[in-house]
């Protein structure tokens, strides 16, 4: 079995408004964690709910495993796809204790049953909450609890919508990395909507990016950062700044001067450079740059910068090895290739 | 607006509100559905039989309609209505506002006392009013040292209007009372803030946020006032439901049905004019922060005269109606030849109010599941449909059913089963209602994670939705369970020969002029409402 899932040209309409998915290709290998991302209300949810089984695909076939769940002439049930769903606000059942919970989707002998609500509850780390009615536990328990009931029948395919935006920043980062080490402990496969691009970058193994029901690139968090397909693609994850340049093979003149090129290219094109690919000093080499406004994070600071022609304003992102302010005089240059997309499509032309 | 929208009140309910999101995909549908095209024709009996009955009459009929004598009965029930709806409303807001808002002593018991008035029928109120008010009447004899021998006569509009007014004053008091303690404090304070004084913050801040309220409230009274038969009939007052049962009773069916059907029309008017006057506007909280604790405003020299309007409201609503009956239990000069041994009344009462309340429930059940969860347009036109009770008053549903019955199916003419589909198309809405707030409250994501669980649609249904929804369909059932048993205009002309119940009982009783005889299934009745209703406000607590 090469793929978990398979999903082929999937498209949804709503009472024929405008297509919510609209022609969704997609593959996950076993134990693989993808991320469908993209702004909220762009359909990544409603993929989610295709793949699940809430709702009918107007177009499309789904295979999870070797079944064919969905396509023209067939349609499985939730009940029947062996999938686990984590839901945005968990959806505990509120008159269920949190054993209860767990053993809900299982079948068998109460004694089975009770091993496997144990074995979940230690997987989670709330062996001591099982008689625990929902509302009585926090956030994170809630979040964890629901974890413990997709998994507890073993389903071929987790899936998790926006699991961990209903709770607190500092928690997040916590329950996101607790969660991760569960599904890589526990070999699951997972696809997981976020519209949240650190969440994704830092969770998965690939990365679907979705606007407005469509596919904008499938890659691995490294090479969605890196070298996104488009403009729309390169601002939505992460800071970029765009510059624009007249390139000659594998380098361009911009306003930084000449600097060096990820691809071949002539023409006009639009540089994309990452904020952390700026070089800020008080060198010497490289263009003068006036600071504009300067924000402290700790581990890094993020400056504005003012090129010296006066209309070109960058953002850069530094260590904290040197002290910037208001008003200094620094110099900028490109510490890496840049990557040129077309001044009309916006594309990378590969 | 449609109208059908207008039929059908639009839910509001405390909390999440699921009925959006939810897309309900499941094979039960066609069940659900199945079953409710038969419950919802079983609702189209009466209005089609209304509508043949009408037409039938012709062009009598519409001489009939525009003779002196009808506008004249149109006219009563307009001033009627208009009269007691303003009444009430007058009595319920500083009512509901000194019970919630004021340190007014004893605040909830006097609650509990004014809205006692709701389980006491209009009809027992009424009668006991005629003697507490009427000539020789107990408010004469405690006047007459002073010289008074002669009181203006209670029956008539006063009388109707003043039964209507004091059962009335709870449905309005309910929901002002409501939003009272739901209005925010901050804005009060920001209203404070920019310069407003007391009244103004009143006029300016706590008004507006009262108006939906206030105005579901007022319907629900009008509404009330025009569809009551109790009140009218025993106050010899010629309103609709009196002339349309005296029409019945004289088996003139098309005239009966010209006027039943004008009453009709009156209450669509009537809730369109609510819906259009409706404002589109965020009326409840918007903030994120947590709503403040509500300061009770101290009366000061206010309090006695407070303390009196609670106490004239409760004496009217509840002390004269109870102190008449014992006066009447204890008295015995004149006892119904025809005893009715009171067991027998307990049984058919409550025998056949469980009994159309299990049907009513049952019957709500699949168009309450369409409502909550299955939102496309035919599954809203069948709820619409059978929200028809609503503009259907009960002495109209009796009146189309016995035309039904007598033309088409003699065999169930004066049957219990006709009596409890009379019941069951008046008080369906109820149930859906209740029903249906229940469902929507439960987040459809539950019965989705239990299918992803893998639970078939029946299993997630009966183990997730129906539990969770168990205390609104309860209170549903209580709430037709309480209003069967006070029903007066259907019970009387749908039941059995010589089925007898409390509310019959105490009409014959009225009727034949055996006032004694009403007070033991009087007493009786009030009692079981009470329990029916106490059970009803625990749900109404828990919710809120």
């Amino acid at each position: 079995m090469e793929y978990s899932l398979q999903a082929d040209h999937l498209t949804k309409l709503f009472n024929g408004q405008l297509p919510a998915v609209n022609d969704i290709t997609l593959r996950v290998r076993p134990g693989e964690f993808l991320t469908l991302l993209g702004p909220s209300g762009g359909g990544k949810t409603t993929t989610l709910r295709l793949l699940a089984g809430f709702e009918t695909p107007t177009k499309g076939r789904i295979q999870i495993g070797d079944h064919i769940v969905a396509d023209d002439s067939h349609f499985m049930p939730p009940e029947k796809r062996k999938i686990g769903m984590v839901f945005q606000d968990y959806a505990l059942f509120p008159h269920v204790d949190v054993a209860g919970n767990i053993a809900f989707g299982l079948r068998g002998s109460s004694k089975d049953k009770a091993r496997q609500v144990k074995r979940l509850l230690t997987l989670v780390g709330l062996t001591q909450f099982a008689e625990r009615m929902p509302y009585e536990l926090s956030g994170g328990q809630q979040q964890r609890v629901a974890l413990a009931r997709a998994l507890a029948p073993n389903p071929d395919i987790l899936l998790l919508d926006e699991p961990f935006s209903n709770l607190d920043t500092g928690l997040r980062a916590q329950v996101r990395s607790d969660v991760r080490h569960i599904l890589l402990e526990t070999g699951t496969t997972a696809i997981f909507v976020t519209h949240d691009q650190q969440e994704a970058l830092s969770l998965s193994d690939e990365i679907a990016i979705i606007f407005d029901g469509k596919l904008a690139q499938v890659a691995t968090p490294h090479a969605l950062y890196n070298r996104p397909v488009n403009m729309q693609v390169a601002k939505f994850v992460g800071d970029a700044n765009f510059l624009p340049a007249e390139a000659h093979g594998m380098t361009a003149d911009s306003r930084l001067g000449e600097v060096k090129l990820f691809h071949p290219k002539s023409g006009r094109v639009q540089l994309m450079i990452r904020p952390e690919a700026l070089a800020v000093g008080f060198d010497e080499e490289g263009s003068r740059a006036t600071v504009l406004w300067r924000e402290f994070y700790g581990h890094y600071q993020r400056l504005g910068l003012a090129l010296a022609d006066g209309t070109t304003e960058l953002i850069a992102r530094t260590g904290v090895d040197r002290y910037f302010q208001r008003g200094d005089a620094v110099s900028v240059s490109l510490a890496l290739p840049a990557l040129a997309y077309d001044s009309e499509s916006q594309h990378v032309l590969s | 607006m449609q109208l059908a929208d207008a039929i059908r009140p639009r839910l509001r309910i405390n909390g999440h509100h699921h009925r959006v999101l939810a897309r309900w995909q499941v094979g039960n549908r066609q069940l659900a559905q199945a079953v409710s095209l038969a419950v919802v024709a079983v609702v189209m009996i009466p209005i089609a039989y209304l509508v043949l009955g009408a037409v039938s009459a012709g062009q009598e009929g519409i001489d009939y309609l525009i003779r002196a004598r009808t506008l004249r009965i149109v006219g009563n029930s307009i001033s009627l209505m208009t009269a007691a709806t303003l009444l009430a409303t007058l009595i319920a807001v500083p009512f509901a506002w000194l019970t919630s808002r004021s340190d007014l002593p004893w605040r909830r018991a006097w609650l509990a006392l004014g809205l006692a008035a709701m389980v006491i029928p209009s009809y027992l109120t009424a009668v006991t009013y005629t003697e507490a008010f009427g000539p020789k009447g107990v408010l004469q004899s405690l006047l007459e040292p002073f010289g008074v021998d002669r009181l203006p006569p209670i029956k008539g509009f006063a009388g109707a209007t003043l039964t209507l007014t004091v059962v009335t004053f709870p449905y309005i008091v309910l929901p002002v009372r409501a939003a009272l303690l739901h209005c925010d404090r901050s804005l009060e304070e920001a209203g404070q803030s920019l310069g407003l004084n007391r009244w103004g913050v009143f006029r300016q801040i706590i008004l507006p946020q009262l108006r939906p309220a206030l105005s579901a409230g007022m319907l629900m009274t009008a509404l009330y006032c025009l569809s009551d038969f109790g009140a009218v009939a025993v106050m010899h007052f010629n309103a609709f439901t009196r002339a349309i049962f005296i029409q019945t009773e004289s088996y003139r069916m098309d005239k009966a049905s010209v006027l039943a059907l004008l009453l009709v029309g009156m209450t669509l008017v009537l809730l369109l004019l609510h819906s259009r006057m409706q404002i589109r506007g965020r009326h409840y909280r918007v903030g994120v922060g947590a709503s403040r604790h509500l300061e009770l405003l101290p009366l000061g020299r206010w309090k006695a005269p407070a303390l009196i309007f609670c106490a004239s409201i409760v004496f009217l609503g509840v002390v004269i109606p109870l102190l008449v009956l014992f006066k009447w239990l204890l008295g015995h000069t004149l006892t119904n030849p025809i005893q009715v041994p009171l067991n027998l009344l307990i049984h058919n009462t409550v025998g056949v109010s469980a009994v159309s309340a299990l049907v009513v429930t049952l019957a709500a059940f699949p168009l309450a599941l369409l409502a909550a969860r299955g939102a496309t347009r035919f599954n809203r036109w069948l709820v619409n449909v059978a929200y028809a009770g609503n503009v259907l008053p009960g002495i109209v549903i009796a009146l189309a059913l016995v035309m039904f019955a007598t033309q088409n199916m003699l065999s169930i003419y004066q049957t219990l089963p006709l009596l409890i589909i009379g019941y069951a198309i008046r008080y369906l809405p109820f149930s859906i209602g209740a029903t249906e707030s229940a469902f929507a409250q439960i987040n459809p994501r539950y019965e989705e994670a239990a299918r992803s669980l893998g639970l078939s649609p029946w299993a997630a249904l009966a183990r997730i939705t129906v539990p969770l929804a168990r205390g609104g369909i309860l209170a549903g059932l209580a709430l037709v369970f309480l209003n069967v048993m006070k029903e007066l205009p259907t019970t009387l002309i749908l039941r059995p020969i010589g089925f007898r119940t409390f509310a019959t009982r105490i009409w014959s009783a009225y009727d034949e002029a055996f006032l004694s005889s009403v007070a033991l299934p009087g007493l009786a009745l009030i009692l079981v409402s009470a329990f029916a209703l106490a059970i009803i406000l625990r749900r109404e607590e828990a919710i809120s």
